[in-house]
């Protein structure tokens, strides 16, 4: 029975096409992520690699194709409904509550599982003390994962960058996702910061069994970390396969280092 | 979070001060020309900074919707006298919340600064609604209203002291409310709607929904505080009390006594009401009374608008954030020896 | 039939003034991203100074001048104090900073030349002048035809000049604009100069049809629904609002309005505004910015 289940693609897209008034961020893009796996997405810059995630995640609205996640299919998703199905992401540009702290990040993250109605939160009555002590617990776990306890009730735009980015992993992580989408998350960071953030992915991926679909610049990590690797160029698939398959293939090449190089 | 214990303290020596003190202090001035109306204003402030402060949805109609509840309050006490005087404050309220929710509606396809808009054209149209029917007014001529005298209870709250237990206890009581409610999932979420509702609504959260209910609660607030503010502080009243102007004065206050922050509300309402007084008195100390009433109000314009610009620059934070950062280094000045 | 054109056409007209000072707003938030909510005061501060000038016997010319000079300290002085130290804020701050700054405005001009209404003479009568059959105003006709100079100079200006290029520049790309050396505080200057000056004919015309008082800062609020029409930061567009909500306002109040009672012109720009929102939520002219998340 799982055999079956864990052969089906969790997230699979098809002939996905998106434009922004005349430009054309992506073309005829398909293809599946398999569950527990780490998939990366790479590609020159404009390739339209976050425009994917930001589809995935119910940010954008593609024109043409849909998206099927976990045996569901959708063409109008919204980010909320992405949410509901257990999806979460981190953004490019750190997208955490620069007004709350650490702990208030992580606890917001978990939103839909909150136990308790307003009513009750406003007049301190009923299942209002429960949820909030269940939500605080399940964000001190997270904390604990990602060793971030010690800066909990800072404010988290005081903290350096690496740490915001941390905080954002870890408000998608506390509602326990199927599929993590990570958007550059090792951007501007020194190679020992890397090797951090590459063993949080990769603890997240083995530990939680979360699916993960990143987008990353450095190849060095991608091979590393994945699985599966689909490069895009111009909006287009031009690679999907394995980490070794992809970099051999001439296509891909030719993306990154243009005809005469490839011809050689 | 930081301990419950100081607040606890410190919500208690207020209370005490409150209700043992102040009513015994006070004379008449202070309590009907200060201090009813600084915990009215306040709870306006409070309104607004729940909706502008936390949820991050600027709104210029407070005065709508602070009108709205004082015309609702007075319909419901003048028309049906039977209802209990709190039922037609807590009418008013609900009132001003429903015309809330109508205009925060907009706010599902309308984004940052277009949404001032919105409340603008809630403010006009609630002005001229007011002055252009009078059976708002119970058919008044001139568009005036005078309210039923204040019983609750069989107990008459006509007098100044009365005015104060009733304004203070109904303020005290939404205050609770409003610090339960910004400590809690609903406060997470309406920061988190103000600083980033893309990735607010990525996590899960309902956008629209929240800031519904920030504008629906803002306004109930701002309409119990019209209600109060017809009622206890004016007596009697007409359209002109709910202008443009007003909406002004109470998004000012929030400016200046600190956005997002519950305290101040207050800080800010009292800053409001005591700056015009002070200025009086240095005018008449270093003038010697030759300046007037007209010239003194357009000074207090420019100190106004001085002051917001500098709070914008400096503290956006405003006066409850340097109170807080006072506060710190008074804890931590003695320990600094070491 | 024809009355309706009419007062079609008077609409029109009366929408011109809108425009005008809808154009003062568009210079700046074209420069800066700054809805300068202290237009209004602007608009008050230079016509009551020139007022006053006026009514302490200075010549027409010279009260013009000197005016002029001053909404150039006025400008000056609002960049260095205000607007320098808010560079990196998100828009509602500032527009809260030119809310504060109208207030600064609106009571330094009542403090030094008090609160009465002033009356104001241009010359122009508001008689009726009767063009292809229909009754118009000569007055509107003129502030119609002074809004046309206007956008032809002020379109000279951007395309001609240097400053005018450099503007552009920084409208459309502050950081490209900054990188060639395009220093911001002296274009805000200029922006806020210009806009003050065009607040000043604004205020000239405003004033000599409905007084020179206070509730001319009243007449930013009109603008608002002009901008959200035409957009923040397109002239033409300004032009279209402003024509669209005189001749809307115009239309009901004399269609609509016995019904209902007077003073619909109050509130229902402000509909029309949000309901084309939720239709074009950037506005009809205005750029729909491509949010990169």
């Amino acid at each position: 029975m799982s055999g079956i289940a864990s052969r089906e693609p969790l997230l699979r897209l098809s002939d996905i096409s998106l434009s922004f008034k005349a430009i054309r961020a992506l073309a005829g893009v398909g293809f599946a992520v398999r569950r527990h796996e780490v998939c990366a997405i790479i590609g020159p810059n404009g390739a339209g690699k976050s425009s994917l995630l930001n589809i995935v995640s119910g940010v954008y609205r593609p024109q043409a194709g849909e998206v099927s996640f976990d045996g569901r299919t959708e063409r109008q998703l919204t980010p909320h409904q992405a949410a509901k199905w257990g999806i979460a992401r981190t953004f490019q540009n750190i997208a955490v509550f620069g007004g709350m702290s650490v702990l208030d990040n992580v606890i917001a993250g978990g939103n839909l599982a909150f136990g308790s109605t307003w009513i009750e939160q406003a007049f301190r009555i009923g299942r209002a003390a429960r949820a909030e002590r269940e939500a605080r617990e399940r964000a001190e776990r997270v904390l604990a994962f990602l060793r971030l306890q010690r800066c909990r009730h800072q404010p988290v735009s005081s903290l350096p960058y690496g740490l915001q980015k941390r905080v954002e992993l870890g408000r998608a992580l506390v509602a326990n996702p199927k599929l993590l989408l990570l958007d550059e998350p090792m951007a501007g960071m020194n190679a020992a910061e890397k090797r951090e953030m590459s063993e949080h992915i990769l603890d997240v991926n083995r530990d939680l069994g979360t699916t993960v679909l990143l987008i990353e610049h450095d190849i060095r990590v991608v091979m590393d970390i994945s699985d599966h690797v689909v490069v895009l160029d111009y909006g287009r698939v031009v690679g999907d396969g394995t980490p070794a398959d992809v970099q051999n293939s001439p296509d891909v090449i030719r993306a990154y280092l243009g005809t005469k190089r490839a011809a050689a | 979070m930081s301990s419950r214990w100081p607040a606890a303290i410190k919500a208690s020596l207020l209370i005490i001060f409150a209700v043992a003190i102040v009513p015994w202090a006070a004379d008449e001035y202070w309590l009907s020309a200060i201090l009813v109306p600084f915990l009215i204003l306040s709870l306006a402030g409070l309104g607004l900074n729940l909706l502008t402060g936390f949820a991050g949805q600027l709104s210029v109609g407070t005065a709508a919707f602070m009108a709205t509840g004082a015309y609702t309050a007075y319909n419901v006490a003048s028309r049906l006298p039977g209802v209990p005087l709190l039922v037609a404050f807590a009418a008013g309220g609900l009132a001003a919340a429903l015309l809330g929710v109508f205009a925060g509606l907009p706010s599902w396809r309308i984004k940052g600064f277009y949404l001032v808009v919105c409340t603008l054209a809630v403010q006009f149209f609630v002005e001229w609604l007011f002055t252009a029917f009078r059976w708002f007014s119970n058919d008044n001529s001139s568009g005036q209203v005078e309210v039923p005298p204040l019983r609750i209870a069989g107990h008459d709250f006509n007098d100044p002291i009365g005015h104060y237990w009733l304004v203070l206890a109904i303020v005290a009581v939404l205050t609770w409310v409003a610090r339960n409610i910004v400590h809690s999932e609903l406060g997470r979420r309406f920061l988190a709607v103000r600083d980033m509702d893309t990735a607010a609504a990525v996590i899960g959260i309902p956008v629209l929904r929240t800031k519904l209910l920030a504008f629906g609660i803002s306004s109930f607030y701002c309409g119990v505080a019209g209600a109060l503010w017809g009622f206890v502080y004016l007596g009697s009243f007409d359209p002109r009390a709910w202008e443009l102007g007003r909406s002004f004065q109470v998004l000012f206050i929030i400016i200046i006594g600190g956005m997002g922050s519950i305290a101040g509300s207050f800080v800010g309402a009292a800053f409001m009401l005591l700056l015009p007084i002070a200025m009086s008195h240095l005018a008449s100390a270093w003038l010697s009374g030759a300046v007037d009433q007209g010239t003194l109000s357009n000074y207090q314009k420019i100190v106004f608008g001085v002051l917001i610009i500098f709070f914008l620059i400096k503290e956006p934070l405003g006066l409850a954030s340097i109170g807080r950062a006072l506060q710190r280094r008074v804890r931590i000045w003695p320990l600094r020896q070491w | 039939m024809g009355y309706l054109l009419e007062t079609l056409v008077g609409g029109l007209l009366a929408g011109i003034m809108y425009s005008m000072v809808a154009i003062g707003f568009v210079l700046i938030y074209k420069a800066s991203g700054v809805f300068n909510f202290a237009q209004g005061a602007m608009v008050l501060f230079s016509a009551l100074t020139f007022v006053s000038l006026i009514e302490r016997n200075v010549s027409f010319g010279c009260a013009l001048i000197i005016t002029a000079a001053v909404m150039v300290v006025v400008a000056v002085l609002a960049e260095r104090l205000v607007l320098r130290f808010l560079v990196n804020r998100p828009p509602v701050t500032l527009f809260m900073a030119t809310l504060g700054l109208s207030y600064v405005l609106e009571g330094t001009a009542q403090a030094l030349w008090g609160a009465d209404v002033h009356g104001l003479d241009l010359g122009i009568d508001d008689v009726p002048v009767s063009i292809l059959g229909l009754r118009l105003s000569r007055f509107d006709l003129f502030a119609s035809a002074t809004a046309a100079v206007l956008v032809v100079l002020l379109s000279l200006f951007a395309n001609r000049t240097r400053i005018g290029r450099s503007l552009r520049a920084v409208a459309d790309d502050p950081l490209a604009a900054l990188s060639l050396g395009v220093r911001l505080p002296k274009i805000w200057r200029w922006v806020w100069t210009l806009a003050g000056l065009v607040g000043f004919i604004a205020g000239l015309l405003w004033g000599s049809r409905s007084g020179v008082q206070f509730s001319l800062t009243l007449v930013v609020l009109k603008a608002m629904p002009v901008l959200i029409i035409g957009g923040f930061d397109s002239i033409e567009g300004a032009i279209v609002g402003g024509l669209i909500v005189g001749a809307s306002e115009k239309l009901a109040e004399v269609y609509v309005g016995p019904i209902v009672g007077g003073g619909i012109e109050n509130w229902f720009p402000y509909f029309l505004a949000v309901g084309l929102l939720l239709v074009r939520p950037a506005g009809l002219f205005g750029d729909r910015a491509v949010v990169r998340v």
